[in-house]
């Protein structure tokens, strides 16, 4: 039907887009709820418009699918070029649940610029689905820059009070990594002979030196986006102003496209600089595991304390990615979208206490399973997945990581796994001093529990993280292909 | 190369823009003050036909005419075109901003067209002479345009450094270009070029004169260190005639230096000259634009180090002195003046009487207050700085790719790291409108003829961001078919 018109990407990239226009043209002040409804319709659609995909996506085959090409800029051989594999389906999957939470989330919360703060959430959706489905490299880094506006404007206009500070440190610094891509893009764009196609870049032979300058211009962008220790100090400062929805987006989705850019193109364009530097990249993601996860256990705000949680769990997922083998990529990518549904869960969290204290400060709190036991509940089975508890979707992406870690070197493996020790001490810490203990203050003591929006969307991410714990099957099948073929082109010699 | 009467016919459209002017300043003396409204639908209405009229008469293939004056092609049918619309639609924005500011005057609408005659005569010149003649009617018209308003002192001030500055660079150009004569004996464009490439040429006089001729290309474009002009005048200058500097003139300045240094001079072993000294200027121009712009308060005055900073990567597509490297630079010319067009437009809007919506803080809140002013100029910054899916984007990549292309990683990096600096300046005008708490003595703009242009003016740079592969085939059809280069 629609798909004969326009294909299945196109409509999985726009949709989202054009729900976000129309909820801006349509949603004046004064119309806040038909803008709100207009939202959770557009992004459900948005959600809806995947499964088709993913039903009949064949995940034994090794080649990019659905794709759709039609020229764009043919004077420079740009060109719309869709097409996806496992690895960027389960990321548009999970790219999609999360904008429904985040609707969801800011249902009643947002009262400032309703339908400019939805709209934002749905065409930022869309423009990371393009990033996930590009096959030219031009259109990837035109949909990866793009999505910065949006989340500047988000952090910037409903944030906390340090939101112009941390809004444009977001900014800068991810523009920074960036542009540098644009210069080695360009470079590839010559050598490959007058070609943006990724599958050209793949192809083409490229000496080591400059491979190896390539790789740290790529480097650049994804490392600041995922973000890799040393430069990582925007996302704190992202996290801790950005409004809920703004944070679990980042979090839960944003990041991700740091992991996927080294997937997609680090790793095959230049495999042999990769190779060279995996060593400095693994030595990064060590530190940024443990040392991270030290800085983790002495913050006082919870935002904080879950922004550096995710540095050193992003730790892992570049781990898994440089430790060049199967079992290490797949709990990358695994790791990536379960990390994905946790950090959602833990923000919307937060968000539920923050809504009603109106503070982040883990010292405010104390004993409030007394007067929300639903939440303390759910927000329990959240920071055991945070820890890794075996049984949720946080175990199965370290336990393979550390697997394939272990198959390269033990030492590896063992820092890693000081993770599973420091990630139980900074989550659990901060979930008993918040949840458990004497009621902190009368306040506490008034809270009210959950509301059915808050336990509906907590329960189904609980749901999630549960089931993805328990038979990642599904997951690991339709990735297992594709991180197979992404090895290969990693370990191919072509300088 | 003998007179016909039919070359006329490929002269019309100046001469039909003369005959307007003339005619409107006749016409003006028997007016009243009520009755000024005719004048300014009679500019419109002489500035739409002349942007009509070069594509009846142009030839598809240069050709020479008027005894080697004038040169009639397609790139010159465009850009007249396209200097015309850039005017009429400046005029349109600057009405409101002219009644309130009592400039809504006969000499200020036949000074503009005086100096669109001025840039008509620019764009389609094959001899210095006629180049130059072009070149003093529109700086003579900007002039007078500056001193308007004569009892504002900031005007009067800009308008004499305007003046003092403009008058050495003219007599810089006219220096080089003497040189140049000297050297080959000859002004009109195609016999410089014949007696260079037939050797008899004094190659240290022609290389004396290119030098002086860059330095007066240098302060015509604002390119560091010859800059100094442009922030006073920009912000000095009545804001409508701030815009007519930064907008159509650009366009005529890129003609003007691409029949010089393109056409005239092209021959690779002076290119390898001026190509390093436009680097220089580049460079220069790139770093200092962006780093002053950050210390500004005056937004007129930020849009004019942006400006510099913007040249800069213009003399970068020049530099190449490459076909891609020029119809580079002629979609950022084409892209840039859409982005100065709105962005002084603006300020035109949203000034009103006895207020001047110059400052930077003036803007605060502007989203709450004109949420779709604030969302429009929004894309103006974020084009101008740079990021997608604005049409600034591409402009940046295709300047930077044609230098890729030859092999300059270095100045592409330098190029990108300084935009990222530009970045900074223009996501603070952001803030100011979104971030910011509103305390804007702005009311709602209610001109709504300015509204619905500068509707079109900021969702075109959208769409072609979108859509840029037809405007940057379109700058490579009239480059090549053109140009004639070496």
């Amino acid at each position: 039907m629609l798909t004969h018109v326009i294909g299945s990407l196109s409509l999985i990239v726009w949709l989202p887009i054009f729900f976000g226009v129309a909820v801006l043209l349509v949603g004046r002040d004064g119309r806040e709820r038909i803008a709100r409804w207009m939202t959770l319709v557009g992004s459900i659609l948005s959600a809806l418009v995947v499964i088709p995909v993913w039903m009949r996506f064949d995940a034994t085959q090794s080649e990019f699918q659905f794709v759709e090409f039609t020229p764009w800029i043919e004077t420079f051989n740009i060109n719309y070029h869709l097409g996806i594999d496992g690895i960027s389906l389960v990321l548009i999957l999970l790219n999609v649940l999360t904008t429904i939470f985040v609707v969801v989330a800011g249902w009643e919360v947002i009262t400032k610029k309703v339908s400019h703060y939805f709209a934002s959430f749905l065409i930022l959706s869309g423009m990371i689905n393009g990033v996930f489905c590009s096959l030219d490299a031009m259109l990837f880094y035109v949909f990866f820059e793009a999505t910065l506006i949006p989340m500047f404007l988000i952090i910037g206009v409903w944030g906390g009070p340090n939101r112009v500070y941390a809004a444009i440190k977001f900014f800068l610094y991810t523009l920074a990594g960036s542009l540098l891509t644009l210069v080695a893009l360009i470079y590839l764009y010559r050598t490959a002979g007058g070609s943006f196609s990724i599958s050209n870049f793949y192809a083409v032979s490229i000496p080591q030196s400059a491979q190896v300058l390539i790789f740290l211009a790529l480097f650049a962008a994804f490392a600041v986006k995922i973000p890799m220790w040393p430069v990582h100090t925007w996302l704190p400062d992202a996290h801790v102003e950005a409004p809920t929805g703004g944070s679990v987006v980042l979090a839960a989705v944003m990041l991700k496209l740091g992991g996927y850019g080294f997937l997609r193109l680090s790793l095959p364009i230049v495999p042999d600089a990769a190779r060279e530097l995996a060593p400095f990249v693994i030595g990064l993601s060590l530190i940024a595991i443990v040392y991270i996860g030290f800085v983790a256990l002495v913050q006082r705000d919870m935002k904080k304390l879950i922004a550096y949680s995710s540095i050193s769990h992003m730790g892992f997922v570049t781990l898994g990615i440089f430790i060049f083998n199967v079992e290490g990529m797949q709990g990358a990518v695994i790791q990536m979208v379960s990390h994905g549904f946790i950090s959602t869960a833990l923000f919307l969290c937060v968000g539920v206490l923050y809504d009603r204290m109106h503070s982040r400060e883990i010292s405010d709190y104390g004993g409030v399973v007394n007067s929300m036991p639903m939440f303390a509940a759910l927000f329990l089975v959240f920071a055991m997945a945070n820890a890794g508890l075996p049984g949720t979707s946080g175990f199965v992406g370290e336990f393979l990581v550390i697997m394939g870690a272990m198959a390269s070197n033990f030492w590896f493996a063992f820092a890693a796994a000081m993770t599973l020790v420091l990630g139980a001490a900074y989550t659990l810490w901060m979930y008993k001093r918040v949840v458990f203990g004497e009621c902190g203050s009368e306040r506490v003591l008034g809270l009210k529990d959950v509301n059915t929006r808050e336990f509906a969307m907590l329960f189904v991410l609980a749901l999630i993280v549960i089931g993805m714990g328990l038979y990642p099957k599904p997951f690991t099948d339709v990735i297992h292909v594709s991180v197979a073929t992404v090895l290969e082109l990693a370990s191919v010699i072509k300088n | 190369m003998d007179f016909q009467l039919s070359d006329l016919y490929t002269l019309l459209p100046e001469i039909f823009l003369l005959i307007g002017v003339s005619s409107i300043l006749l016409l003006d003396l028997f007016l009243s003050k009520e009755q000024r409204g005719v004048t300014y639908v009679l500019t419109l209405i002489v500035l739409v036909v002349t942007s009509v009229l070069p594509w009846f008469f142009y030839d598809a293939d240069p050709r020479v005419i008027m005894s080697g004056l004038v040169v009639s092609d397609v790139l010159g049918a465009a850009l007249k075109s396209t200097v015309c619309v850039l005017i009429a639609v400046g005029l349109v924005y600057s009405k409101n901003y002219l009644l309130s500011r009592g400039l809504h005057r006969g000499e200020y609408f036949s000074l503009t067209l005086f100096a669109t005659l001025g840039m008509m005569v620019m764009i389609s010149s094959n001899h210095f002479l006629s180049l130059y003649l072009g070149l003093e009617l529109l700086s003579l018209s900007l002039y007078a345009m500056v001193a308007l308003q004569r009892d504002s002192g900031r005007s009067s001030e800009a308008a004499i450094k305007y003046f003092v500055l403009g008058a050495i660079a003219s007599g810089m150009l006219l220096y080089g270009m003497s040189m140049i004569y000297g050297a080959t004996g000859h002004l009109n464009i195609e016999a410089i070029v014949s007696s260079i490439l037939s050797g008899h040429s004094d190659s240290n006089l022609l290389r004396l004169g290119v030098v002086f001729v860059i330095v007066g290309i240098g302060f015509k474009l604002g390119a560091v260190p010859f800059h100094m002009w442009i922030p006073d005048v920009y912000q000095g200058a009545p804001t409508s005639v701030t815009l007519l500097i930064g907008t159509a003139p650009k366009v005529a300045a890129f003609a003007f230096v691409l029949r010089l240094l393109a056409e005239a001079l092209g021959h690779p072993s002076l290119h390898q000259d001026w190509s390093q000294m436009l680097t220089v200027l580049a460079v220069a121009s790139l770093i200092i634009g962006n780093v002053v712009a950050i210390a500004q308060t005056n937004f007129k005055r930020m849009l004019a180090y942006s400006t510099i900073a913007h040249m800069g990567f213009l003399l970068i597509g020049f530099m190449t002195g490459s076909i891609n490297g020029y119809s580079a630079s002629l979609f950022y010319v084409l892209t840039y003046v859409l982005m100065a067009l709105g962005g002084f437009g603006v300020i035109l809007l949203l000034s009103r009487d006895g207020f001047e919506a110059e400052e930077l803080s003036d803007l605060r809140g502007l989203s709450q207050t004109n949420p779709w002013c604030a969302f429009l100029l929004m894309i103006i910054l974020f084009s101008m700085a740079g990021i997608p899916p604005t049409v600034g984007f591409w402009s940046k990549l295709f300047v930077i790719q044609s230098i890729i292309d030859l092999g300059y990683v270095g100045l592409a990096v330098t190029a990108v790291m300084t935009s990222l600096i530009g970045a900074f300046y223009y996501l603070r005008v952001v803030k100011i409108m979104y971030f910011d708490a509103n305390e804007s003595p702005i009311n709602t703009v209610k001109y709504s003829a300015g509204m619905a242009v500068f509707a079109v003016n900021g969702l075109l740079l959208l769409g072609l961001g979108l859509f840029p592969g037809w405007l940057l085939s379109l700058c490579e059809s009239l480059i090549e078919s053109s140009v004639r280069t070496f």
